[in-house]
């Protein structure tokens, strides 16, 4: 498979043309603004965070295909998961995109769809700007979350 | 279509190869494919003429100007002041006095806003840009406007891309102090009626700043013909070298304006009670400047002077005919920025694709285009849209690069289905 193959899998394609989780939560008792000031990606993410769990997760926003699908990928992976598991999978996602670990073995689960970004280093942004933002949202950061 | 076909482009005695052949960045492969550099508005590709001055520069004579008494020292200086006149010369000021180096067109863009707009600006004043500056034309005004409780008005386009002009004329009035408009648009390409715009202001002895960023790598400059106060461009967009810039002023402007920065160079007497200030242009030169990039400057201009201009002309307005009528032909893509005068920019956006896939897919085919929003976020919001996908035209570009950016185009839509 062609790097642009592996970067633009139909699994990703799908998310980018129906992405999951993709509304305002009325609910949200967390909220992250990201940003990356470079391309004007811009991301909103909602949470309904109770007793240390993502009980719901959501997101808006515009940005590329891989910005949207690792948007979308990504809230599909963390509800129902704690706030410490899911800074674990930051980092275990964090470095697959950097290309620091390769993401088989299921340490990152179907996000592994991911690992060829980081042959683009021009787009490991893209793909980590949902991820910075949640992160944000889980400490009650109020100040946007930026990939700068 | 017919034209499309013929592949050389109809300019007679223009020889596209041959001009390639003088920057040797572009006889290279891309990820196995041919570069194809379509991205001449973020950065020009330099001549082997420019890299040639660098490399001499540095390895024959080597040393700080304006102060030394030794031979290396009197050679740097006098290249350093021949580049000043050459610099004169293409964009036909009256003095070399009135030519400032700087890092950029930012960097003179920032001289102009704090140096004029600080001393000369008060609360209540108003600073007339357009809606499609470069944020470099922008913010350096905010600040002013902060500083001096000056506010900024904004002259509208049309849905072309082209300035509205009623609109400008009814913007300026008694509190209209400065106008800041681009030459060429970065953005969309349109070419701005800065005649027009400047006589408007000087009704008004209102003093029109000029960024020249986007205009200097293709049309011929001549500010004491355009009438401008202000004309702000870069070296690295016209094939010089990257991290020099001019700043042109009218010398009764830059005569009443204070020092930018203050250090070496730009004195004539320091002591601790009182500083005089050097002569123009020194007075706005703190510090030791970039000669190397001010000496590939001037081997950069007399590149382009060696060049016949409207054989160049030519073929670049040829180039962005083809190109608009080639993107034309691809259904779901839309050209943004489409104003009667304009230089060869191609920006564009398609349906469901996002920029940043596109250059993507682009660099694949070897193609190098700029996408985002190409540091013109109100032009962006102008037209509703994230960001725009750019091609943008040098003279060394040719028919048959277009040929592979509608390819790549193809190819995009076939990832995307």
């Amino acid at each position: 498979m062609s790097d642009l193959d592996d970067l633009y899998q139909e699994v990703i394609l799908d998310h980018n043309r129906s992405p999951r989780n993709y509304r305002e939560m009325a609910d949200a008792n967390r909220k992250g603004e990201g940003y990356n000031p470079l391309c004007g990606d811009h991301v909103t993410v909602f949470l309904r965070l109770e007793n240390g769990v993502i009980e719901d997760i959501s997101f808006q926003g515009s940005g590329c295909a891989i910005s949207k699908a690792s948007a979308s990928m990504m809230t599909a992976e963390l509800k129902g998961k704690s706030k410490t598991a899911a800074h674990e999978l930051f980092d275990r996602v964090h470095k697959m995109l950097t290309g620091e670990a390769d993401g088989s073995g299921g340490a990152v689960g179907k996000l592994a769809i991911l690992s060829g970004v980081c042959k683009f280093p021009a787009r490991v942004k893209c793909a980590s700007l949902a991820w910075h933002t949640v992160n944000a949202a889980l400490a009650g950061d109020a100040t946007p979350a930026t990939t700068e | 279509m017919q034209a499309f076909s013929q592949k050389a482009t109809a300019v007679k005695g223009f020889d596209v190869t041959r001009i390639r052949a003088d920057f040797p960045i572009l006889a290279q492969q891309i990820r196995g494919k041919p570069l194809v550099y379509l991205d001449n508005g973020a950065t020009s590709q330099k001549p082997q003429a420019v890299i040639d001055a660098l490399d001499r520069y540095y390895r024959t004579e080597n040393s700080n100007i304006h102060r030394g008494v030794h031979s290396l020292s009197e050679r740097a200086t006098a290249d350093y002041e021949a580049a000043r006149e050459k610099v004169r010369g293409f964009i036909n000021a009256e003095s070399d006095q009135e030519i400032i180096f700087v890092r950029g067109t930012t960097e003179a863009i920032n001289v102009v806003a704090q140096s004029y707009g600080r001393s000369f600006l008060t609360a209540g004043d108003e600073i007339v840009v357009s809606a499609m500056e470069h944020h470099s034309n922008i913010v350096p005004w905010q600040m002013v406007c902060e500083q001096v409780g000056a506010r900024l008005r904004v002259i509208p386009i049309n849905h072309d891309g082209e300035i509205v002009m009623e609109e400008y004329g009814r913007l300026l009035n008694d509190r209209t102090k400065f106008v800041a408009v681009t030459h060429v648009s970065n953005a969309l390409g349109t070419i701005v009626p800065v005649k027009e715009i400047i006589a408007l202001a000087h009704q008004r002895s209102v003093p029109v700043l000029l960024d020249g960023a986007q205009a200097a790598p293709h049309l011929k400059l001549d500010v004491r013909e355009l009438g401008c106060d202000f004309y702000a461009f870069s070296g690295h967009k016209m094939f010089g070298p990257t991290g020099i810039g001019v700043l042109y002023g009218r010398r009764e402007l830059l005569e009443k304006m204070p020092p930018y920065q203050g250090g070496g160079d730009m004195i004539s007497l320091v002591t601790f009670e009182k500083t005089h200030y050097n002569v123009l242009p020194y007075k706005f030169e703190a510090g030791t400047p970039h000669i190397a990039g001010v000496i590939g400057l001037g081997a950069a201009i007399d590149y382009l002077q060696g060049l016949d201009w409207e054989q160049v002309t030519a073929h670049e307005h040829e180039l962005l005919v083809r190109g608009t009528e080639a993107l034309a032909e691809i259904v779901p893509l839309r050209i943004i920025g489409t104003a009667k005068e304009k230089t060869g920019v191609l920006s564009f956006v398609m349906d469901h694709v996002h920029a940043h896939d596109i250059g993507t897919i682009l660099d694949q085919e070897g193609v190098a285009v700029r996408a985002g929003h190409h540091c013109a976020m109100p032009v962006m919001q102008r037209f509703g849209v994230p960001a725009t996908t750019r091609a943008s035209f040098a003279f060394y570009n040719t028919v048959e690069e277009i040929d592979v950016l509608v390819r790549a185009i193809h190819r995009v839509l076939k990832v995307f289905g």
